[in-house]
């Protein structure tokens, strides 16, 4: 049971939730679990088998980029998505 | 710092920024050195960007007198190309979220530059988006952009990262913001060139819903000089552990940083915390004047007064 933070872009494929519980190991496993109840995110979070370019996903405040990438364990952290933004002032 | 001197030129005294080490802040077997990147000129690590984003366009031919400046920017970058180009005679537009602090806008005005606002729920994006459609529109501007400019990290690489490697003996932790990536990538290869096994960590901010008003997906930006595979982590910092940081570093050190600071001192704190010995040096990309009209100092609600406002 791992708690997904859902960002304000994402929510309108949701049903508006700002927070969702995925089943799963890995980051994969959770977010395609999310994908089977919430179709609409499927689209919006892979690209082909890999993450989309611009959707950040943190483990334990980790992006998952610099970790093992959608096969990044939980171990019963949860997890946050983020867009990219520009940053850099 | 060389004593005592003498510059044909406040450009001259770009760089060469001191390194401090934090022992109260950060006190155990791990040494934490901070490079205070508010030494600068006008106060802020972007002079370094400014001057050799300019410079690199003159050499190569691109920006020629008469052209006018046009850059996205929340601030400090606004702040570093409004010096270049008063002394080097552009004139020069800068385009930035309107929710940024009053300071800036002020500084930037004072110094000649022209502000124009972007929607301040867009954020830097919404920043980037105007700044590109109005060089689209009006080829006299030229835009240095940050963001793709390789004279950006480039001047980490030759600046920054040269500095710190000639200052230390080992390095086994860096820390930056990101933010256009610049810092990390050029300051990150140039460490690599002398510590092999150095660690390249992020410190970036989780920004508040209210700046996340972003459309969809495809609204998001990543900045085409970074690239996420050369670091070696990349670490959410909320506001309240930035907020966090930046007292503990005036306490303890009294260094008076810029929410970034706090940020990256906060990182830097807990990458010590996981070695059994070693040198970490993090990046303090400003001072906390720009920010005193912010009201995260005092209030006990932090993560609310900041909700607003992009800060790095």
């Amino acid at each position: 049971m791992t708690k997904v933070r859902i960002p304000p872009t994402l929510r309108n494929e949701v049903g508006g939730e700002r927070e969702l519980i995925g089943e799963g190991d890995t980051v994969r496993e959770v977010l395609q679990d999310l994908s089977g109840r919430y179709p609409a995110l499927e689209a919006q979070l892979f690209d082909g088998g890999d993450l989309a370019a611009f959707v950040n996903v943190y483990v334990g405040g980790e992006d998952v980029r610099t970790l093992d990438g959608l096969e990044t364990r939980l171990n019963g952290s949860s997890v946050i998505l983020l867009p990219a933004m520009a940053g850099g002032c | 710092m060389a004593a005592n001197r003498l510059a044909p030129s406040l450009l001259d005294l770009v760089g060469n920024t001191p390194l401090v080490e934090l022992s109260r802040f950060a006190p155990g077997p791990v040494k934490v050195y901070a490079k205070l990147e508010s030494e600068n000129p006008t106060g802020s690590i972007k002079d370094r960007v400014a001057k050799a984003m300019i410079e690199s366009a003159e050499v190569s031919g691109e920006l020629e007198p008469g052209r006018n400046l046009l850059e996205p920017t929340s601030g400090n970058t606004g702040i570093s190309l409004a010096l270049v180009a008063k002394l080097k005679g552009y004139p020069l537009t800068c385009v930035m979220p309107s929710n940024a602090t009053a300071e800036r806008r002020r500084v930037l005005e004072l110094f000649g530059a022209q502000v124009i606002e972007s929607p301040g729920e867009e954020g830097s994006n919404g920043a980037v988006r105007l700044a590109l459609e109005l060089a689209e529109r009006d080829p006299s501007y030229f835009m240095p952009f940050q963001y793709a400019n390789e004279a950006n990290p480039r001047a980490h690489y030759e600046g920054t990262g040269a500095e710190i490697a000639a200052a230390l003996d080992r390095v086994d932790v860096l820390v930056a913001g990101l933010g256009t990536g610049g810092t990390l990538m050029g300051t990150g290869a140039r460490l690599r060139e002398s510590f092999p096994g150095v660690v390249v960590a992020a410190a970036e901010p989780l920004p508040g819903e209210a700046v996340m008003g972003l459309r969809s997906l495809e609204d998001g930006y990543v900045p085409p000089i970074l690239d996420v595979a050369k670091l070696d982590r990349k670490i959410l910092v909320s506001n309240e552990e930035s907020v966090t940081g930046l007292r503990r570093l005036l306490d303890a050190e009294g260094i008076f940083g810029g929410v970034s600071s706090g940020a990256v001192a906060h990182v830097a704190r807990k990458l010590a915390g996981e070695l059994v010995e070693g040198v970490v040096v993090c990046i303090l990309a400003d001072g906390g004047w720009k920010y005193l009209s912010a009201d995260f100092w005092e209030a006990d609600d932090v993560a609310v007064s900041m909700e607003r406002t992009v800060w790095w």
